[in-house]
């Protein structure tokens, strides 16, 4: 499923690939050392790789900042601190970081529900955990709206509300510390568990002392992930928030209003804003999983 | 032990061939020679967003009559601005149906259209309407005429004047609801501030801002009659006013340059008495002024388009499109845009 | 094993369902009732509209491309990531896992300053007969790169822990680069790859955000699936909104589920 897509990727160093340590528990000198250098063949192979990133992602990347700064830093920071603007972003980074904290937890009990607990149709919330993955956003945002919405069946209306927000972002990051954290839990070696749960140690002090800090990477990695894709999202609050600036607009709606409007100049500064955020996220994942691999090995 | 390699001269030319045949696959900007008759032509209009029905409607009767028999038609309608913008940059444009003069003038600039595109005795306009106040069912706020709206605890919805074309028809009839009454600049602009200090969403076009109203967002919803009367025709439950001040709302329609040669066809179709009384159908007035028999949706659909007391035009009030975009909308001068940058708004 | 009171443990099951009934199942189930609330009449209406025809066409064959691209390049770069050494090997994986972290938006962006007709190579591509944005190749370009990292996500994993003793041993016997690709690692990596293509299939039906952008929304030409589905919702054709959503919703179950029954049998192999 969206197990091993949404676990955090290996660490590839320069000599030897260092396995993810929540889905490893071997040590890394296990690990075959690959010292291949390139051949011509697999040289051109990695020529047209680098040729087709270039042109799909590095390039254009490097037009939104280079867009961004082309006006200078004064129309750069006056489009990033526009009282609209920085509505949205405060609005956007909080909802993405509180929910985020809700997944860590809602999402580590799900996992432990689905791994450690045995009932009818764990089978089917398992397959319903990946539908926000699956499904296009926009899709997303109207299934949401039918039953949160103005015509709601049990007459919840929080559409054009901060909550709806709330609700969008934590639909679509539902699978995230779920996915990150049940390998682990399902690796887990229950002999310590036994051991402690023998001497005496009550579930909880268990949980806490033995379990969690093995969950901690999962969690953290699933955290991370969660807040990134929770900042960016967008097809989903297009229909159930309203948009309504300074109360219910997000980041990416921001970006496209300037799009629509043709000031290309500040929606590449607020967009080179939102890339900083994606990439001190993915270089948290990256700290968070050596990290881990040391403490494994 | 051998080197692990795929043989390189293998994997060139699979590479080559790949390439060559994506390439040929690939190329698609059509050329530019019209079709020879009997083939058929496809027509591509860009329009602004609330069109699509009506110019539908149209396409249909068209294709029944000789000259359209062989055409069909790909269109895209969206915030007037942003698919004007979008036309110069590139995207494919027989006809364009835009709310506001100033979207053609960029496409003039660009060098698309032609500069005499107004000189027809129609002068450019191929539809029109009049500003409206849509308000919730049965008027809760008691809501009569422009004054009202500037009340504290109002909620308007009006579009994002940057990109929507319908925003910037709203706002001049606000401005010329004191302008033209005698009102100095300073008033007028005091007006639009608190008008705009009352808008609690500004969506980027017309049919977005009907979307938003009919979802709950807000009190009032300024926007053209044609889209309150076909909104209500489609089912949505909300009432509107004609205020007894308003404005003249004329939409522009023209062929481009390089426009396959239907588009001319079409053009004066849609200029013609049958057509016109398809757009009053769907809620717009005729240019010819003979409204259909009924309009559903309207307040009243045996006499669906009621005149107001004082109508605005651009013509009398306002000078030409060229000197108000200027002074309302240019980007860091315009009247609208500082209002909307001090409100914290954009 | 941590054994909780089995009071806990019943709260903590409830306690995930009811999460999991409120916030995917019971709206998802509404789509279902919603699309067919008039019996047949929205799905009717959908597929007799030549525009919403279109769109789904459009949306399938814009999935094919980017999920083909995806497999070839995902499947090519994961075996440089892992069974070679280079300079900028870093850089690279960091690149590949970026589209997971970006908006939507953000890529439409991206693509359309680099790729639209004013820009110096958009112009140059216009010249020599092709155009991306407004156009069917932005469309594609956009939904290969959010889908990018999945198919690599799911094949490094598994060719990090199947190792590569079996190639070595294969190439020892004189097989040949691509005998050894096809014969030895290929099939290892199978249902890894099997699972990075349905995941990106998935997530290439339902690109919105980017394909916004760059498309233009021409209707009967770049109006994709989703795109249709925010426009007729907003042109009071609500019922061909949910008609819509409901194939779309669907499919992404459908994929879903097939990665799901595929699992287990890898285990059991």
């Amino acid at each position: 499923m969206t197990g091993t897509a949404l676990a955090p990727a290996p660490v590839i160093r320069d000599e030897v690939i260092v396995e993810p340590a929540p889905t490893a528990i071997r040590s890394v000198r296990a690990q075959p050392r690959y010292h291949r250098r390139l051949t011509a063949a697999s040289g051109l192979g990695l020529g047209v790789a680098v040729l087709w990133l270039s042109l799909l992602v590095l390039i254009p990347l490097a037009a939104v900042v280079g867009t961004a700064v082309a006006g200078g830093p004064g129309a750069f920071w006056a489009a990033l601190t526009a009282p609209q603007t920085l509505n949205a972003i405060g609005l956007t980074v909080a909802v993405a970081a509180g929910i985020a904290l809700l997944n860590a937890v809602m999402g580590t009990i799900i996992a432990w529900v689905l791994v450690r607990d045995r009932f009818w149709g764990r089978g089917v919330l398992n397959v319903v955990i990946d539908i926000p993955f699956a499904m296009p956003t926009i899709v997303a945002g109207l299934v949401l709206l039918s039953l949160y919405g103005p015509r709601s069946p049990i007459g919840v209306n929080i559409a054009n509300t901060r909550m709806s927000v709330a609700l969008a972002i934590a639909f679509v990051t539902l699978p995230f510390v779920v996915r990150t954290v049940m390998p682990v839990l399902e690796e887990l070696e229950l002999d310590v568990e036994e051991a402690a749960s023998s001497l005496g140690a009550s579930s909880w002090v268990t949980f806490r002392r033995i379990v969690l800090p093995s969950l901690a990477p999962a969690i953290t990695s699933g955290v991370a992930l969660s807040f990134a894709r929770g900042i960016s999202e967008y097809g989903s609050l297009v229909l159930l928030t309203g948009n309504m600036p300074n109360r219910t607009e997000v980041v990416s709606v921001r970006v496209l209003s300037h799009i629509e409007n043709g000031e290309l100049g500040s929606a590449a500064a607020i967009a080179t804003g939102m890339l900083v955020i994606a990439l001190a996220v993915l270089a948290t994942l990256d700290l968070v999983q050596r990290k881990a691999a040391r403490h494994d090995s | 032990m051998s080197h692990p390699s795929l043989s390189p001269r293998r994997s060139l030319a699979a590479l080559t061939l790949l390439i060559a045949a994506w390439l040929t696959a690939c190329s698609n900007v059509a050329a530019s020679a019209p079709s020879g008759s009997g083939e058929s032509t496809v027509l591509s209009i860009v329009g602004y967003a609330v069109p699509a029905e009506a110019n539908a409607r149209i396409a249909e009767a068209w294709q029944q009559t000789p000259d359209g028999q062989d055409v069909t038609f790909e269109t895209s309608y969206g915030a007037s601005g942003d698919q004007s913008r979008n036309v110069l940059n590139g995207q494919p444009a027989d006809y364009v149906h835009f709310s506001v003069e100033s979207d053609v003038t960029r496409l003039v600039d660009g060098g698309l259209v032609s500069p005499d595109w107004k000189s027809g005795p129609n002068k450019g306009v191929v539809s029109t309407s009049v500003v409206v106040l849509a308000v919730r069912p049965g008027n809760p706020l008691g809501i009569k005429g422009w004054d009202d709206l500037i009340k504290p605890g109002v909620e308007i919805v009006t579009p994002n004047p940057a990109s929507s074309g319908a925003a910037r028809w709203n706002i001049l009839a606000a401005w010329a609801h004191i302008a033209a009454n005698g009102g100095s600049d300073a008033e007028a602009t005091d007006f639009l501030k608190k008008l705009l200090g009352n808008a609690v969403a500004l969506p980027g076009s017309g049919r977005d801002a009907t979307t938003a109203f009919t979802s709950g967002t807000g009190d009032v919803f300024i926007t053209y009659e044609n889209e309150a009367i076909l909104a209500r025709q489609s089912g949505a439950d909300f009432d509107y006013i004609v205020p007894d001040d308003t404005l003249l709302i004329e939409n522009p329609g023209t062929v481009l340059i390089d426009a396959k040669p239907a588009a001319t066809q079409w053009l004066d179709f849609v200029l013609s008495d049958q057509a016109q009384e398809i757009f009053g159908e769907t809620g717009f007035r005729p240019l010819n002024g003979k409204a259909p028999a009924r309009v559903e949706g309207a307040n009243d659909p045996e006499s669906p388009f009621p005149q107001p007391q004082r109508l605005y035009t651009i013509a009398n009030d306002f000078g030409s499109w060229e000197e108000l975009s200027k002074t309302f909308f240019a980007e860091q001068t315009g009247i609208v845009t500082q209002l909307l940058a001090e409100l914290g708004k954009s | 094993m941590i054994r909780e009171p089995r009071p806990l443990k019943l709260a903590l099951r409830w306690l995930v369902i009811g999460y999991l009934i409120l916030l995917v199942l019971w709206p998802v189930s509404l789509v279902v009732t919603n699309t067919f609330a008039d019996g047949l009449t929205n799905l009717k209406t959908a597929f007799t509209s030549p525009a919403v025809l279109s769109a789904l066409r459009l949306t399938a064959k814009v999935t094919i491309w980017a999920v083909v691209l995806n497999l070839v390049f995902g499947v090519g770069v994961s075996l440089l990531l892992v069974r070679y050494d280079f300079w900028g090997k870093r850089v690279l994986s960091t690149l590949v896992d970026l589209p997971l972290s970006v908006s939507p938006v953000v890529v439409g962006l991206a693509l359309m300053l680099v790729y639209r007709r004013d820009s110096a190579i958009g112009g140059a591509l216009y010249d020599l007969g092709y155009q991306i944005i407004f156009a069917t190749p932005g469309i594609i370009a956009a939904t290969v790169f959010v889908a990018l990292p999945l198919v690599i996500r799911e094949v490094v994993p598994v060719l990090i822990e199947v190792g590569d003793d079996q190639e070595q041993a294969a190439r020892s016997l004189g097989g040949s680069g691509w005998q050894v690709f096809w014969r030895v690692t290929l099939p290892s990596i199978r249902w890894a790859v099997v699972y990075g293509v349905v995941l990106a299939l998935a997530r290439s039906l339902g690109e919105f955000g980017a394909v916004k952008v760059v498309s233009g929304n021409i209707s009967l030409r770049t109006q994709t699936a989703t795109l249709a589905v925010e426009e007729t919702y907003a042109n009071f054709q609500q019922g061909t909104a949910y008609a819509v959503a409901f194939l779309l919703t669907v499919a992404a179950v459908a994929c879903i589920t097939a990665v799901s029954l595929l699992r287990p049998r890898e285990d059991a192999s």
